[in-house]
């Protein structure tokens, strides 16, 4: 049996929802009952089965709505999806991985068949089945990056490795927590984080860079990034700000558990073969505080971290006109019992 | 001299002669004076294979004294639209090895950094020194548009009109410090417009 993809909206009447099987599977981005950055960079390794790491490449219920709601921003915004001229060859590299991955994973809606150069591939989800000439970028209806990421979920940061920095120099980019790939494209490492409060004075990006330009091909990281979006929108760009922003300030006691969503990123590294990139998948997960709150200890812990958030970070990731309706909701369903050590569910 | 803020904001320098035959000078109002500094510390006939492009401003401030290092040319454009065109070509035909100066207002090297970045000259390669006036080139993130000399905080995106938050964050490529809406959340939220870049 395969994957029963719903049907839903990220927009408009934002009809997204998870199924119960999918909260249970939710990457809850919390070990512990406080928040601060870490380079809490892990191997990227198979995990547990049913839960997000069950492949390195996931993909779940929301696909094909995922995709459609990618095509619907690229439509309106082509410059969501831009590669620098020298970065064809690391796009092939990850049309090679997403597409070795999403088969891997999942044959039955997945399958790659390659006859030397001349690759077949059909995803079944999307009604696709293209023949193509791998490297030959006139085989296929468009580059090799933004091919494969209308068929992947997340966003995908394509960077090159020179002069001992990392370079963003191509992405597809439509699910993005507030930052802007048209903007800093062609950026380095620091430059790129340049507005991230606190982790530079830390070291956190010093440590990550080291960590990173020694990832090994066969060999990928990961980490967990979190956000709130009101509202289960994944176009939270900096371009649409004015469009979604006046959504922060329409949560009231009575809508807290629909409107706000805790948002995680799923973020691997991996190096590329041909090219010597790193492809930096930022993978978006979206859950309500009706559904995550139906596991009693990530009620009690959210509503600790958020209460408990140092003020920079809290402005810096946009909580702070409805941090108190929040947090006043969320106090509701804690005790004060402690809440077990790790990530998942009781 | 502008303060750091943060680590993409760009920082820049004082202007020193480097070794080399060819030279290429791009500079605006003040940025004359920087030139005509680093002239004192250059060694004797450094300007005979040197290019002065000076667009001096509606003042025509600082002419003479350019003309007096007797650069192999100095040239006079109105303004930075209009040096363009031989600047791409100045470029396209330059050898390895030109050294690159730029001098004046932020707006000013940014522009000529772009171009020469677009040529395939490394940034770090070329000397800078920021003189006069801290406008700034902006971006809206919203509309794309570019806003020329903007000195307040916050400033209106001359093309659709929001009120722009001008941030620190400055993307090379486009040559423009980013603007983002101030008061997206509630519009009816106006705060002062105060002279922030003069």
């Amino acid at each position: 049996m395969g994957i029963t993809f719903r049907k839903e909206t990220f927009r408009d009447d934002y009809t997204f929802r998870n199924s119960p099987e999918h909260i249970r599977r939710f990457p809850f981005p919390f070990n512990e009952d406080a928040y601060m950055y870490a380079v809490n960079i892990e191997p990227h390794v198979v995990g547990p089965k049913g839960s997000v790491l069950e492949n390195l490449i996931d993909v779940d219920e929301h696909y094909v709505a995922e995709m459609q709601d990618r095509a619907l921003v690229l439509a309106e915004d082509p410059l969501r999806c831009q590669s620098l001229p020298h970065m064809t060859l690391a796009g092939w590299d990850l049309l090679e991985l997403l597409m070795e991955q999403q088969a891997l994973g999942y044959p039955e809606h997945f399958t790659l068949e390659r006859n030397g150069d001349r690759w077949r591939w059909i995803n079944r989800p999307l009604g696709i089945d293209d023949t193509f000439t791998f490297g030959d970028t006139s085989t296929l209806p468009y580059g090799p990056m933004e091919y494969i990421t209308r068929q992947s979920q997340g966003d995908f940061c394509i960077l090159d490795q020179r002069d001992g920095n990392l370079w963003m120099d191509a992405g597809m980019v439509t699910t993005q927590a507030d930052w802007s790939l048209d903007f800093d494209i062609g950026m380095n490492f620091f430059e790129w984080h340049a507005p991230v409060p606190l982790a530079h004075e830390k070291g956190i990006f010093t440590r990550a860079l080291k960590f990173l330009t020694n990832i090994q091909q066969g060999k990928p990281a990961r980490r967990l990034n979190w956000t709130m979006t009101i509202n289960p929108r994944l176009d939270t760009s900096p371009e649409n700000y004015h469009k979604w922003g006046p959504d922060r300030a329409t949560v009231t006691p009575d809508n807290v558990g629909q409107k706000v969503h805790l948002r995680v990123e799923l973020q691997s590294f991996w190096r590329l073969p041909r090219s010597n990139g790193i492809v930096f998948p930022i993978r978006c997960y979206l859950i309500n505080m009706d559904e995550l709150v139906t596991q009693p200890k990530w009620a009690r812990r959210l509503h600790r971290v958020i209460r408990d958030l140092p003020e920079e970070l809290a402005t810096y990731k946009g909580l702070t006109r409805y941090r108190p309706t929040l947090v006043e909701w969320l106090s509701k369903l804690d005790d004060g019992s402690p809440t077990s050590s790790g990530f998942g569910p009781d | 001299m502008a303060v750091k803020t943060i680590i993409s904001r760009p920082i820049y320098g004082t202007l020193s002669p480097q070794p080399g035959k060819h030279h290429l000078f791009i500079a605006d109002a003040e940025g004359a004076l920087a030139i005509i500094d680093m002239a004192g510390k250059a060694p004797s006939g450094f300007f005979d294979g040197a290019e002065i492009d000076f667009i001096p401003g509606p003042e025509g401030k600082h002419i003479a004294a350019l003309e007096a290092l007797e650069p192999a040319q100095l040239h006079l454009p109105p303004s930075f639209a209009s040096l363009l065109p031989r600047l791409r070509q100045t470029l396209t035909n330059a050898h390895m090895g030109l050294r690159i100066y730029l001098a004046g207002t932020e707006g000013l090297i940014g522009q000529a950094m772009q171009v020469a970045l677009e040529a395939g000259i490394d940034h770090t390669s070329m000397q800078t020194e920021h003189r006069g006036s801290l406008a700034r080139r902006m971006q809206c993130v919203h509309c794309k548009g570019i806003t020329e000399n903007v000195t307040t905080q916050p400033a209106l995106c001359s093309h659709c009109g929001l009120l722009l938050l001008v941030r620190d964050h400055y993307s090379r490529r486009l040559a423009a410090f980013q603007g983002v809406c101030i008061n997206a959340e509630d519009r009816s939220e106006i705060p002062p417009m105060e002279e922030a870049f003069p």
